[in-house]
């Protein structure tokens, strides 16, 4: 591998900034490492602590753990104690770290004794590393202490070793990426003196650990490879470090190491032994797995998701590819991304069948990996405890009963034949034998038809072959017969069968293909956030047979803790709080996770483009597949991002209403302003006028009717304002009452005189006309904006035309006017707010019409404007109205 | 008594105040003044003007309950002058016995018209047998009208309708009023009843029934006669 080209890859490059930005922003974390208990990490990391104190930093303690040792308790004094959180496991209180008091507090320093810690049952997270990593993100750093047998990778080593297995293990990555590594060394006589002067334990434990675990051998192994981690880390920190300064310089390594593994526990041991190699080779390291499209059992999955999550604690960067083929795709991934070493697990030995694919499996790998390295791992003596449930071999997954119905058939068809035997010859029955053996391939898997083969044979042989009820076969080309009868058969079964499971994968790639067109075209045609959510409810039902809860967020960006419809799950205070979490950190929680997995629901964040959106709660029956798990993860991503366009549209919908009605003001503000100044200019220059000098008393009654016009133009302007707020209050309620139209006519070209003066009005109002049930006081205000307005757009001389009649249970105002009209454009906006015709006179504010538009609406009526056939508007109100039979009551009273 | 002739005027607003002051003055009036409600009613009490002009909103009460206390004794006319322009506002001023209403923005001349018609009416002894106006006249005693001399054919109601109008000459009746007066207790819902009745007269008594002159529509309120 070319080593210059690594150098410069961009992606790597790219890596490390974001790497850097990151870190940044988040807290520092250091880590004190020593190689067992009792070298004195606390208290190296107590003693730092002060140190930095003196330099002023503000430092406290989050968890100290002195173990009753003095001189470690005396250094806790002097800082601030966050007091632990207690917790109830099975009624037994738990002491743990306060997560949140020590982000709330947020000290610069954090101090976090015993990062591999297991937190108990109920915390937030399932290990205390994640604690920290939430510390850090709030950017608060954290000194804290481990030991190297806690490091995931060293585990199983450390094991080894020492013969203790370590349950408590520490990502690698987490240790990879501490800013700080301190290692807290002693040589192994002074920790043993330390020992046996009781500064570690008590006497007696002192006793016992020296005989277990603190033995000089083992002591001297943990350190060497402690040491050896550290020089490891040094030496990558080289190497990352002329990778980000582009220092040209020789590379430790070109190597890149590839694993594959599979659903086996085996696989776990090739993980850890593989990225120990990666560790002394410098390389990098990533994970493979190949999925066939055979059906996992549950245990195969629960241990594929163990070993994925393993490949993830280790750092190793991990993949899935789907391929029918597993060398294939292997070999195929391994030159796509410049492997130079695969690494496979060897399987411990079953049977003979499993022997012979894996040969052919190893021997296929090594020819065409070509210039790769394959190494192959030793199977693992310690875990054949394991080999009674490992024992279902992959393909044979096929149940008693299909074994039953498969011996029955061959059973039938052998009877069938044996009667038959004497007209067609035993050769024949063979043929018929392997005819349904072929059938039956169709329909079954690998081991019944394996079954079917070697019953078929064997019936055959016996009950067929002369000498019949033998074994014993006589002539050679009947044995030759034989033997080729079972490979075909045998053949025939595993090649259909494996045609099956292939078409097996496509169905259900088919499947959610389809399923995920039809979301996604559900949610296309969906309006509103609460479609959104029925749709996933519904269609999550369907596809993955889960009840959920989706939560989303509201407007200020935060939860609303209101469960979206149509879901039957009631979440618990303590399940909500999860939630919170989720949407906050916008990873998983809960069931079959780390963070709070003593839940029942699995908490999946919502995350669209930009922003998180909420959190959607499963309640699992089984933990998702690979395959299931791609396809879940495309089904929320389809529909957050539905969400999110959702949740945009509705911002853009308040921001177009928020800027509709800020123009609105400021258009209200402009014309109100000019309307309001005009006549309070000229009442208050008039006056002034009048006030400064004497004056003929001819000018001086021109400038008293100036003040008096604009005093009127000013009192109609408020009289507008007021009935307009008046509408816009809808409080407007019409007090109905018996009118004599003729009055309503009067009373308003009475009012309007001056205004008329120019103009010829016409009222035309039929004799027979009937007292009409109205306010008043409303329509006497809608007729007077209506006349007023033809005032405001009429040429002086010309006429204007009132009818008002009764029509069928409607009460009709008609106003015509010999002005301009309105474009055919601006009909519809006439009685729009602010509205003004373009010849219209000055004094106008463009509120009449509108008021005349609220008023008619509050009697259920309609006003509409057009033009009249020889030019100028009309105005036609029509509003129902209840009537009165005039003459009745004449009658009644005479 | 020098305050014998004065009108009192119980408004807050200082600018209405001076208004009201120079134009009645310039009008011969004597103005006394009140900024509250409670001042109001003393000045009243002490010098027992021949009108009072009264706002609604005071700072210290309520002017309808202010108008309710003078009505316990002052049988002088009050006019409302007040920026509440409600139909219900108006009505209920009239029925707390207020002889006139008038909302600001007002007409300087409309109020002295008012004020003139209300000081007249107060001082007019009702028992005249015959009214006139114009080209009308109303016998009381006789129960007949007549226009241009000629006698109108006027039924009882019509004929107890127009003799309310007229002797409360100038003064706005609510519609309630008049269905009480007229027709009974019974009838003050029965708007129709008016309406009609007040078309039929005006067609017997107006010079133009399209533009009456004596029988005036107060918008929502009720009417007027003459003025």
């Amino acid at each position: 591998m070319d080593i210059s080209d690594e150098r410069h890859d961009p992606d790597e490059l790219l890596a490390s900034i974001i790497q850097e930005e990151a870190k940044s922003k988040r807290g520092k974390l250091k880590i004190f490492f020593g190689m067992c208990a009792g070298v004195g990490k606390t208290y190296t990391m107590l003693q730092t602590a002060h140190a930095e104190k003196l330099k002023g930093s503000e430092i406290i303690i989050g968890y100290v753990e002195t173990h009753n040792r003095k001189e470690t308790a005396e250094l806790v004094e002097g800082f601030e104690l966050i007091p632990r959180k207690t917790y109830d496991y099975k009624s037994t209180p738990v002491q743990e770290m306060d997560l949140d008091a020590i982000i709330y507090r947020k000290p610069q320093i954090v101090l976090v004794d015993e990062l591999a810690h297991t937190n108990a049952p109920g915390s937030r997270h399932t290990k205390r590393y994640q604690d920290v990593q939430e510390i850090l993100d709030n950017g608060i750093n954290v000194y804290t202490t481990l030991n190297v047998q806690h490091l995931e990778s060293r585990s199983e080593t450390v094991a080894q070793i020492t013969g203790i297995v370590v349950r408590e293990t520490l990502p690698d990555e987490i240790f990879e990426n501490a800013d700080e590594v301190e290692v807290v060394d002693l040589t192994p006589d002074e920790l043993l003196v330390r020992l046996s002067e009781g500064k570690v334990y008590n006497p007696e434990r002192s006793r016992e650990a020296i005989e277990n675990f603190f033995r000089k051998g083992n002591i001297t192994a943990l350190r060497e490879m402690s040491l050896r981690i550290v020089a490891d880390r040094v030496d990558k920190q080289l190497h990352d470090y002329m990778q980000h300064k582009r220092i040209r310089g020789p590379w430790k390594s070109g190597f890149h190491l590839l694993v594959a593994i599979d659903y086996s526990q085996q696989s776990t041991r090739s993980l850890r032994w593989a990225k120990n190699l990666s560790y002394s080779m410098g390389s990098n390291i990533q994970a493979v797995y190949i999925e066939t499209g055979h059906q996992l059992t549950p245990k195969e999955r629960e241990q594929l998701d163990k070993n994925i999550n393993l490949a993830k604690h280790l750092g190793i960067k991990f993949r899935i590819i789907t391929n029918f083929d597993i060398v294939k795709a292997i070999v195929d991934f391994a030159n796509k991304e410049n492997v130079t070493h695969i690494i496979i697990g060897k399987p411990r030995v079953r049977n003979m069948l499993t022997m012979f694919s894996w040969g052919n499996f190893v021997n296929r790998l090594i020819r065409f990996s070509g210039n790769i390295d394959v190494y192959i791992l030793g199977s693992d003596s310690q875990s054949k405890d394991n080999y009674k449930e490992k024992f279902s071999v992959p393909s044979f997954t096929s149940n008693l009963t299909q074994y039953f119905i498969i011996s029955l058939f061959v059973a039938f068809t052998s009877l069938v034949s044996y009667l038959a035997k004497d007209f067609v010859g035993y050769q024949v029955v063979s043929f018929v034998l392997l005819f349904v053996v072929s059938i039956l391939a169709l329909f079954y898997g690998t081991g019944p038809i394996l079954l079917a083969a070697t019953l078929s044979a064997l019936i055959w042989n016996y009950f067929f072959i002369p000498p019949q009820f033998t074994f014993h076969i006589e002539k050679p080309e009947d044995v030759l017969m034989l033997i080729m009868f079972f490979i075909i058969a045998l053949l025939n079964g595993i090649l259909t069968s494996r045609v099956r499971r292939q078409e097996n994968k496509i169905r259900i790639r088919e499947e959610r293909t389809h399923a995920l067109y039809q979301l996604t075209r559900e949610l296309t045609l969906a309006t509103g956030i609460d479609d959104v959510s029925k749709i996933a409810v519904r269609t999550i039902l369907k596809y993955f047979n889960l009840e959920c809860a989706i939560i989303l967020k509201n407007e200020r960006n935060l939860l609303d803790n209101q469960i979206q419809n149509e879901s039957k799950i009631q979440l618990s205070e303590n399940e909500l709080s999860t939630v919170e979490w989720v949407f906050k950190h916008s990873s998983k929680a809960g069931k079959y996770t780390d963070t709070l997995p003593s839940t029942d629901y699995t908490f999946y964040p919502l995350t669209g483009n930009t922003d998180n959106i909420g959190v959607i709660a499963v309640k699992h029956k089984i933990i998702f597949t690979q395959g299931e798990n791609e396809f879940w993860e495309a089904f929320l991503s389809q529909i957050s991002g539905k969400y999110e366009r959702e949740f945009l549209r509705n911002t853009a919908r308040k921001a177009f209403v928020l800027n509709e009605s800020d123009k609105l003001y400021k258009t209200l503000f402009n014309s109100i302003s000019h309307e309001l100044r005009i006549p309070v200019a000229t009442i208050m220059g008039a006056s002034d006028t009048l006030l400064s000098q004497s004056y003929p008393e001819e000018t001086k009654i021109k400038l008293y009717s100036e003040i008096n016009t604009a005093s009127v133009r000013l009192n109609r302007l408020i009289e507008n304002l007021l009935n307009m707020s008046r509408l816009e209050s809808g409080r407007i309620t019409p007090r109905l009452d018996w009118c004599d139209v003729h009055d309503l006519a009067n009373k308003v070209t009475d009012n309007l005189k001056q205004e008329l003066l120019p103009f010829k009005l016409f009222t035309v109002i039929p004799v027979d006309m009937p007292l009409v049930n109205i306010d008043f006081g409303l329509i006497e205000q809608v007729l007077h904006n209506l006349i007023l307005n033809a005032t405001q757009h009429s040429p002086i001389g010309s006429s204007i035309r009132l009818k008002l009649f009764y029509d069928n249970g409607f009460f009709t105002i008609q106003v015509m006017d010999r002005g301009a009209g309105f474009p055919e454009s601006e009909l519809s906006s006439v009685f729009n707010k602010f509205y003004r015709g373009k010849d219209a006179k000055a004094g106008g504010t463009g509120l009449g019409l509108s008021i005349v538009k609220g008023f008619v609406e509050a009697h259920q009526g309609k006003v509409t404007a057009g033009n009249r056939q020889n030019g100028g508007a009309l105005f036609t109100v029509k509003i129902p109205v209840k009537i009165s039979d005039i003459n009745q009551f004449s009658k009644q009273f005479d | 008594m020098t305050n014998e002739g004065s009108i009192l005027i119980v408004d807050d607003e200082v600018q209405i105040r001076r208004l009201l002051e120079i134009t009645l003055s310039a009008n011969g009036y004597k103005i006394s003044e009140a900024s509250t409600g409670k001042d109001g009613l003393l000045l009243a009490a002490s010098l027992n003007p021949v009108l009072i002009i009264l706002d609604l909103g005071l700072p210290d009460s309520d002017g309808l309950e202010i108008l309710k206390k003078l009505r316990e004794w002052y049988q002088k006319p009050v006019i409302i002058l007040s920026v509440r322009n409600s139909e219900d506002d108006i009505v209920k001023a009239l029925d707390y016995g207020a002889n006139d209403y008038l909302t600001k923005p007002f007409r300087t001349g409309e109020l002295l018209a008012r004020i003139r018609v209300a000081i007249r009416q107060s001082q007019v002894i009702q028992d005249k047998p015959t009214l006139e106006f114009g080209s009308l006249s109303i016998d009381l005693a006789n129960h007949t009208a007549r226009k241009n001399n000629e006698l109108i054919k006027l039924t009882s109601t019509e004929f107890s309708l127009l003799a309310l109008l007229a002797k409360n000459e100038g003064r706005v009746l609510t519609h309630q009023y008049i269905l009480k007066e007229v027709w009974g207790m019974g009838y003050v819902e029965q708007t129709q009843y008016l309406r009609v009745f007040i078309a039929q007269l005006r067609k017997k008594v107006e010079d133009d029934p399209a533009k009456p002159k004596l029988l005036n529509t107060e918008s929502g309120i009720g009417y007027r006669f003459g003025s």
